[in-house]
């Protein structure tokens, strides 16, 4: 089980935040096919947010398959979703975290960093001039 | 359906207008805030939609009948400013008047909230704290399982962890009973969380009207070398603008995409988007330009 946080002056909406959530959650492996999700009131409890929101949220992520709700009983992540392998996701962290390791030494700060991973990631032709 | 819907709705007190022509649906099911300063027309908004005071102009129909239907009695909550109860009776003796006097009254929902949220049954409404007292009044008001419950101001006196608590039984109550709520505020924070439509009312006009994600998703904040914003007015609504020497900020309702290169476009949160209707921090200067 997981649970939600919500940060509030992101410009984020709340329902897209808990969406982006639990995709996260299931990218990295840490929901797996058939866990279920927390109920609606458990988030509305925990967070205190307008129960629509985690419902709209629900539905969004039901449309894309990501998870199933079953009617009186809970939303879980659909059987059909294929997690990353554990020991990849572990494998590719470390040698973030070496990376990361290195980087800090050559002096860049956090914001750098993000900075010149995302430029990375983005096409060769859009990419900034080094 | 609406739960609320008024057609050019006015209420005049002498020759002032404290509410004026105000058009707007709040669609079942929703959690609305009703936002503006004090003395924008708020409480009049929620006294007219209750049948308190009647229209000096337009139409209110709510759940689909005149305020002032007996059906709607036991329809509809409302808890006024300042939670009002009987100070002089036990937390026990309130939930007691409630059974009397309500035919749909829930006392099991009653009791099982009171011992959720630890409040003592035998002290007086009297001697509990602010926080107490409003969770008290909500109480009553929820366990009369109306479907549309209208809530005045009802965290403006009390503290941050109060407010949130209240916030959370009443988040709570409409998991539970899928009652639609209005409530007014003065304070914005903490509004995006629990609500999911918005009226932002100011000098006794509704300024904006909807949906929170379509609102928060339909403004942008433009920022660029220092320039008039004729030509952003000529597409979208400015809502408001900031100039300093060299730089202009603009905060734009966006009609469809912004695609201006002269500008660098941020997302704005909603407590910014409602403090600019407010016209905090600048002039604006096509406020008649402004949606309604």
């Amino acid at each position: 089980m997981i649970e939600f946080h919500l940060e509030t002056r992101s410009g984020v909406p709340t329902y897209l935040q808990i969406v982006q959530q639990v995709r996260q959650a299931v990218r990295l492996g840490v929901l797996r096919p058939g866990d279920q999700l927390p109920t609606v009131k458990d988030v509305v409890g925990t967070l205190t947010v307008n129960p629509n929101t985690v419902l709209k949220a629900y539905r969004d992520l039901d449309r894309e398959g990501l998870v199933e709700g079953r009617r009186g009983v809970g939303t879980f992540v659909a059987e059909d979703v294929a997690p990353l392998p554990p020991g990849d996701v572990q494998d590719l962290r470390s040698g973030l975290e070496g990376w990361i390791a290195r980087a800090r030494g050559a002096g860049l700060d956090d914001d750098t960093m993000a900075a010149l991973f995302m430029d990375t990631l983005r096409p060769p032709a859009i990419r900034s001039v080094a | 359906m609406s739960a609320i819907s008024t057609q050019g709705l006015g209420k005049r007190y002498g020759s002032k207008w404290a509410l004026r022509d105000c058009t707007i649906e709040v669609p079942e099911g929703s959690v609305t805030a009703l936002v503006g300063p004090n003395g924008a027309g708020k409480t009049t908004l929620l006294q007219l939609a209750v049948g308190l005071t009647r229209p000096s102009a337009g139409d209110v129909t709510v759940l689909g009948l005149s305020p002032r239907d007996p059906a709607l009695l036991a329809r509809v909550g409302f808890v006024g400013q300042e939670h009002p109860l009987h100070r002089g009776f036990t937390v026990a003796e309130t939930l007691k008047l409630g059974r009397k006097l309500n035919p749909g009254w829930d006392d099991a929902l009653a009791h099982e909230r009171v011992q959720r949220l630890d409040l003592p049954l035998d002290r007086t409404v009297g001697r509990l704290s602010g926080g107490q007292r409003a969770q008290v009044a909500l109480t009553v008001a929820v366990a009369k399982r109306p479907e549309l419950l209208l809530l005045d101001e009802p965290v403006a006196s009390l503290d941050p962890l109060a407010r949130r608590e209240f916030l959370n039984s009443l988040m709570e109550a409409v998991s539970e009973t899928g009652l639609t709520v209005i409530l007014s505020s003065h304070i914005v924070a903490e509004l995006e969380r629990v609500c999911d439509h918005l009226v932002i009312l100011a000098e006794a006009r509704a300024e904006l009207a909807g949906p929170i994600d379509e609102i928060v998703a339909g403004h942008r904040l433009l920022t660029g070398p220092r320039t008039e914003a004729t030509a952003v007015a000529r597409m979208h609504d400015v809502i408001r603008e900031r100039h300093t020497e060299r730089q202009t900020t603009l905060l734009v309702r966006a009609n469809g995409h912004v695609y201006d290169a002269d500008w660098e476009l941020h997302e704005v949160d909603l407590e910014e988007i409602v403090l600019a209707y407010l016209g905090y921090g600048a002039s604006r200067p096509l406020a008649e330009a402004v949606a309604r």
